[in-house]
């Protein structure tokens, strides 16, 4: 009885596997099936079926173990893997401080190690970016559940206003730096008006058509923001006005240098942008933290969760959302301007809709609202694909794929576990079931 | 049927007149006058699809009535809110109306106590000056919270649910989330509590400690309570005023006495005489109230 079941269920999932080669195949065929080259000037097309059996087989094969494993292995695999998931969560949540305190020292130590070099500290840097602006999507995502699809405008907002700020009036980074938040927020609460009466879906295509609508201003209103040909030469920052980072002084500022008297080195310069972008993603974490135990952030959970409820608890649902939405802006703003005086250069090509796609991705993946989860995310999602350029032109595809495989196994995220923002009584043990 | 036996005595908390609540052509409520007093349990009663809960709807704000007033008299306050002019929000925070829902809705995700501090937040607001002491951690926000964490305790004690404090609401049975959501409405320390259907779902003994808890929040609280109810044993045991719905109209509107004998309500629930094919649990309700 049981061999019969088994023998049909081979059959079966032979035929399930041939029927996915074959679709494979088809969908290779036009994809992958022929390559065209320029031959004497002519455009000229060569086959290339061996690729499309290729394909063919490793879907067939792989759906084919997929499916005979889903019986016998993959419930265990992935029953492990959840499990040292588990594991390891409840290690961290118990040695949580030790822990931190120790990922802190890592990454302050970084920038002195041997390890450091200018390749090294712009990734970090860049993911550092990528951390704070999840961080700063994850109060109006994670917190209030408003899904922003034009996140990047915000960032834009701030971006651009620093440069344009700095260039025109030659106002200083520090000045720059609160002003882009304050318009970054602002562009926000308008933005928020008439939209936050949408819920859900609605909202999300809004926010996607703004974040465009941005971009589009700034690529064709050539008087002010040079359009596509962006806005370069922009001004460093000084070391809190007080020094400047090159080798002799500027504007009656002493180099860096000499101000703290050590050895000049390139380097100085990039050591700063690290720890400017990190103090700039603490301070959004930390915000973060201790607003999600004010009322505020409380309001926030309990509109994510059931609005009508909400009301009829008196908050007042527009202002509590808009200020999600105005703070997340502010804090893509402060980004934004560090991104501008990074790079010195700036354009509309920086702030395409795939930006807010990525920043989206990262607080999704990481686990709606988990601030640790953030940081593994962009660590996947932003420094994964500079880890393995080696795969060329399947780079995107191994991104996708990971993203995929994530959202599989972790449907709610890396991190999803929620932490209360106040409790009663003392805190169960890790693994004790409540 | 105004014969004076029939008056409810009390402080008036609610005046419902003339409310009317159209939806394009169809008349969910037609010209509906009631007053609910304070102190006391009005229970509105009516077969399904009467208009019940677009009634609570309109009070608390979710529907704007297309016609007629509606007036609280705030005890406290000593003024006079005219609901049907206000906000959905400002119901709860001005005019302390607070309410719950046939269908639970909680914060899933939060805890019991969250759930509770959510309530209070119009407070706590203030409280942490707009979240910028909050943010400083100034001691004057440290100990509003406190006092709101002892509101809601207290409501918890009442509740019975002061072990499950740091549950997440969702994960609690179904009788715990109902008793919840009252522990909820009264953290907003309202003058009148509207329950849309408590015992829906509720076994026998769950409906009792109800009765009781509804009892206590009437004492002690001195608010009044409007209860939207299926469950005619629990309606005609705790409730001193009784208003009958049948087609958005009101049919009948007395002490639970006066309701169960009236004929029009006998004939909404029970059909006319000679079409009287009636559902068995409701003529046992009938029965078991009349023997």
């Amino acid at each position: 009885m049981s061999t019969n079941t088994q023998k049909t269920d081979v059959v079966a999932t032979l035929k399930e596997a041939g029927l996915s080669g074959l679709i494979a195949g088809a969908l290779a065929l036009p994809l992958a099936g022929f390559k065209t080259f320029s031959l004497n000037g002519v455009l000229t097309a060569e086959t290339r079926f061996d690729w499309v059996i290729m394909a063919a087989v490793i879907v067939a094969v792989g759906r084919f173990l997929l499916s005979m494993g889903q019986n016998s292995f993959l419930p265990s695999l992935s029953s492990g893997i959840s499990g040292a998931a588990t594991s390891v969560g409840h290690a961290i949540n118990k040695n949580n401080k030790i822990l931190l305190v120790l990922l802190l020292a890592a990454v302050i130590i970084f920038p002195f190690s041997p390890m450091a070099n200018r390749h090294s500290l712009d990734l970090a840097v860049y993911v550092l970016i990528y951390v704070m602006l999840g961080w700063g999507l994850n109060i109006v995502v994670g917190l209030a559940g408003l899904l922003d699809l034009g996140y990047v405008a915000f960032y834009a907002v701030g971006a651009y206003s620093y440069a344009l700020l700095a260039t025109t009036y030659d106002l200083s980074f520090w000045i720059c730096l609160p002003m882009a938040g304050i318009f970054a927020a602002s562009f926000g609460i308008v933005l928020g008006f008439p939209v936050l009466r949408l819920r859900g879906d609605y909202l999300a295509i809004v926010t996607l058509g703004f974040g465009e609508i941005i971009r589009v201003i700034l690529l064709n209103w050539y008087d002010l923001t040079g359009g596509p040909d962006g806005i370069s030469s922009i001004p460093k920052p000084t070391f809190f006005g007080m020094a400047v980072f090159s080798k002799i002084g500027k504007d009656g500022l002493p180099p860096f240098h000499e101000l703290v008297g050590i050895e000049y080195s390139s380097l100085n310069k990039f050591v700063f942008f690290y720890f400017l972008i990190m103090a700039l993603a603490l301070i959004t974490n930390f915000f973060t933290l201790r607003i999600r135990k004010l009322p505020i952030g409380r309001a926030w959970e309990a509109l994510r969760e059931d609005e009508t409820a909400c009301r009829s608890l008196g908050i007042n649902p527009t202002n509590t959302k808009l200020s999600a939405f105005a703070i997340g802006a502010m804090f893509a703003g402060f980004a934004g301007s560090f991104f501008a005086t990074r790079q010195g250069f700036i354009s509309p090509e920086s702030f395409t809709f795939i930006e807010s796609a990525i920043i989206l991705a990262i607080v999704v993946l990481g686990g709606m609202g988990s601030q640790v989860g953030v940081i593994l995310a962009s660590l996947v999602l932003v420094l994964g694909p500079e880890l393995v350029r080696e795969l060329a032109e399947f780079r995107m595809l191994a991104f996708g794929g990971v993203m995929v495989l994530i959202m599989v196994w972790k449907p709610k995220g890396l991190l999803s576990r929620r932490e209360p923002t106040i409790r009663l009584h003392a805190k169960p043990e890790a693994g004790e079931v409540k | 049927m105004s014969d004076l036996s029939n008056e409810i005595a009390g402080v008036p908390l609610l005046e419902v007149e003339h409310l009317t609540m159209r939806f394009g052509g169809l008349v969910a409520i037609g010209d509906l006058s009631f007053t609910a007093m304070r102190e006391q349990i009005t229970a509105i009663i009516g077969p399904n699809g009467a208009g019940k809960t677009t009634v609570f709807n309109c009070l608390t704000g979710f529907y704007k009535p297309t016609e007629g007033r509606l007036t609280l008299h705030h005890p406290i306050k000593q003024e006079k809110f005219y609901l049907e002019q206000m906000d959905g929000f400002r119901i709860p925070q001005h005019a302390g109306v607070a309410r719950t829902f046939q269908n639970i809705r909680l914060f899933g995700n939060m805890t019991v106590l969250e759930n509770l501090l959510v309530a209070q937040h119009n407070n706590l607001m203030k409280a942490s000056g707009f979240s910028i002491f909050g943010l400083l951690g100034l001691p004057n926000y440290k100990s509003s919270e406190k006092e709101a964490v002892e509101l809601a305790k207290h409501w918890l004690d009442q509740v019975g649910l002061t072990d499950r404090a740091d549950w997440d609401a969702g994960n609690l049975p179904y009788g715990d989330q109902r008793r919840l959501e009252i522990a909820r409405a009264m953290c907003t320390r309202p003058q009148a509590l509207c329950l849309d259907e408590p015992a829906a779902g509720l076994n026998p003994k769950e409906t009792l400690d109800l009765n009781i808890l509804l009892n206590n929040i009437r004492e002690k609280e001195k608010i009044g309570i409007l209860l939207i109810e299926h469950d005619m044993s629990m309606v005609m045991e705790i409730s001193d005023h009784v208003v009958v719905l049948d087609y958005g109209c009101k049919i009948s509107d007395g002490t639970p006495d006066h309701v169960k004998n009236d004929p029009a309500v006998i004939r909404a629930y029970l059909g006319e005489e000679e079409d009287a094919e009636l559902p068995p649990e409701v003529a046992q309700d009938f029965k078991g109230e009349n023997a």
